[in-house]
């Protein structure tokens, strides 16, 4: 550290109260995560579940994210994603009782395969092709699940036993499988922030921003398109186990278009290409439908349609993405000329 | 042999259908560069307007053509009001305004509507021909077909406004320096498109019954089409949507279950787009960097 860098920095640190800004950043994370981990003993049981499904959709929109909002791939088919993974995780508990915890990986691992399968072809197709591709997987999702009913229950679908907390804890069920999922909401959010901000998430944005420039940079287009591919499908397929374990039950009809839509929907709602807004679209996703079921039994759908008009034009970054706007505007007015450019400080090799 | 001509004549009466949703998707295409996810439940809505119509107790050509009067006014105020502002926007941005105005308007069908499904009057009697071998129906469908295909090529080959589109739609800047007024001409795109949307799902809705989700499957069938023949490509569209529909139909016949038939749509749509991404007509767009 060099002589004169030593004085703001200690001035930062009075103003800070002895602690750097990144210690307090964890600090008030950790906070945040503890409160989160409380809510559910504040709130009723429906309440909880309610939440639980809140973040379930939110781990789904994240794997949405990646591919669209980072990647540039866009995709209308994720609810056939999220229905293998439920499937996955429905058929390994029903058919072969494994326990519950011990299908995510699987339900991943099924979900990164057939992303990495998708993709493969998928990198031959440009935007408005690949939406339409996964369009028709969307529309074709409930067809096959009743197909082959001999696996998937058909039209009847999977029953599956409720779980069960582990015995001694003293909670009960919603609560126990809403910390279950906030772990692995965390866990995602942490993976796909690692990824996201470092080499791979800069190749996928020159990817998305500028296909050729990157791959004169010397950007394996083919390897991270696909490696997006199923890193998003990976989380998406998860997210679906999770529901199936949470809702106990697998139906064909659950996976419609409609779900793939609703993801799309969460996705712009909080901002495309944000990790934060994950969360804003899934409360989207699970309380909007909610509200809007009191007017009519279409209102949902016209609500979902209205807002993905309207934040395309007036915020075309969604909720998340705005505000992390408005955020750092503020902050680079009241920083001193020279500190301006501290977001790039921390990116320099 | 006979079963075979049969499905072959009910499959091309099934391709006029989607080989009229495919010409709108690329009359759209070609003029505004987008690919119109809503032009299905567009298509639906009109067919709830031409439903109304006849329930009024309106003679049903007179319906058909009033309908496809709103339509047009309809499909040319879309373009003005919600098209226009994302015309130069990302590829991203306008499949979601137009996966938007697809949900907007399912919405719309159902709240006014209700989703019970409805039974729509057919023009034409079901009556056999030449032995079986099709329907009047069928004849009907595909007549009503070739006479607007018909029409609309004497409209962009012999008109002035024809002319004009095909300008707009092909160099825009040099049509706006000839003095074509290039908005208005996008415009007439939708609306022409909407109207002949609102034909494919007059012509449909008595064999599927009309409920807000009836064009579902019809637009996948007709995006197949488009792509097979080609998305720039008019004639190509018309070809591939009754490749399609044929295609469809003796493989529900004779190879698979139909609850697989939208899967075999898929399998098509991925088949073409990786061996053929310009489909059997369609001309490569090369792309300057």
């Amino acid at each position: 550290m060099s002589e004169g860098l030593a004085v703001p920095q200690d001035a930062a640190a009075a103003r800070y109260g002895g602690l750097d800004a990144g210690a307090w950043r964890w600090i008030a994370a950790l906070a945040l995560i503890a409160l989160t981990a409380a809510l559910p003993f504040a709130i009723s049981n429906y309440h909880a579940f309610e939440l639980t499904l809140v973040m379930i959709y939110a781990i789904a929109v994240l794997g949405l994210n990646i591919l669209t909002g980072y990647n540039g791939q866009i995709s209308l088919g994720h609810g056939g994603f999220f229905a293998a993974g439920a499937y996955t995780a429905a058929i390994l508990m029903h058919r072969y009782g494994v326990p519950y915890w011990a299908t995510l990986a699987p339900a991943g691992l099924v979900c990164f395969a057939l992303g990495v399968l998708f993709g493969l072809p998928a990198l031959r197709f440009e935007g408005p092709y690949l939406a339409l591709v996964t369009l028709a997987m969307a529309v074709a999702t409930p067809q096959l699940l009743k197909y082959f009913d001999s696996w998937t229950g058909g039209q009847q679908g999977i029953n599956l036993v409720k779980i069960q907390p582990p015995p001694g804890l003293g909670i009960d069920r919603d609560r126990w499988l809403y910390l279950v999922v906030l772990v692995v909401l965390l866990l995602a959010m942490r993976v796909a922030a690692n990824m996201l901000n470092g080499r791979t998430g800069r190749a996928f944005v020159a990817i998305r921003d500028q296909p050729i420039a990157a791959a004169a940079m010397g950007i394996d287009v083919a390897r991270y398109k696909t490696l997006a591919f199923g890193t998003s499908t990976a989380l998406t397929g998860i997210a679906g186990a999770l529901s199936a374990m949470v809702i106990s039950f697998v139906a064909p009809e659950s996976f419609s278009l409609f779900l793939s839509l609703s993801f799309l929907v969460g996705s712009a709602v909080g901002g495309i290409a944000t990790i934060s807004g994950a969360i804003v679209g899934g409360l989207f996703i699970e309380f909007v439908p909610n509200l809007a079921n009191d007017i009519s039994d279409a209102a949902p759908w016209a609500i979902y349609g209205l807002a993905m008009l309207l934040l395309m034009y007036a915020m075309p970054r969604g909720v998340a993405g705005s505000v992390g706007l408005l955020l750092r505007r503020f902050q680079s007015r009241r920083a001193a000329p020279g500190e301006g450019d501290q977001d790039h400080k921390g990116r320099m090799p | 042999m006979h079963q075979l001509l049969q499905q072959i004549f009910s499959g091309l009466a099934a391709g006029a259908v989607y080989a009229s949703l495919a010409l709108a998707l690329v009359m759209i295409y070609r003029a505004t560069d987008l690919v119109n996810f809503a032009q299905g439940e567009m298509a639906m809505f009109s067919t709830y307007i031409a439903w109304t119509l006849v329930n009024a107790g309106l003679p049903f050509w007179a319906a058909f053509v009033l309908t496809l009067v709103a339509s047009f006014l309809g499909g040319m105020t879309i373009e003005r009001i919600i098209i226009r502002p994302v015309e130069n926007a990302p590829v991203l941005v306008t499949v979601v305004v137009t996966i938007g105005l697809l949900l907007i308007f399912n919405a719309l069908a159902g709240w006014i509507f209700t989703y019970t499904l409805q039974e729509f009057p057919s023009p034409f009697p079901d009556r056999p021909l030449f032995g079986a071998l099709m329907t009047t129906r069928d004849l009907g469908v595909i007549g009503v077909t070739l006479v607007m295909l018909l029409l609309l090529f004497a409209f962009f080959r012999f008109t002035a406004t024809g002319l004009a589109m095909r300008a707009a739609a092909q160099n825009p800047e040099s049509a706006r320096l000839c003095g074509i007024p290039v908005g208005r001409m996008l415009a007439i795109g939708w609306g022409l498109a909407a109207a002949i949307g609102a034909t494919a799902g007059i012509m449909v809705a008595p064999v599927l019954f009309l409920d807000p989700n009836m064009m579902g499957g019809v637009l996948l069938y007709a995006f197949t089409g488009a792509l097979l023949g080609g998305i720039t490509s008019p004639v190509g569209a018309v070809v591939g949507g009754l490749i399609v529909g044929v295609t469809e139909n003796l493989v529900g016949t004779y190879l698979i279950a139909s609850q697989l038939k939208l899967t075999v749509a898929l399998a098509l749509i991925i088949l073409v787009l990786v061996f053929r991404p310009n489909g059997l007509f369609g001309t490569a767009i090369v792309r300057r960097v």
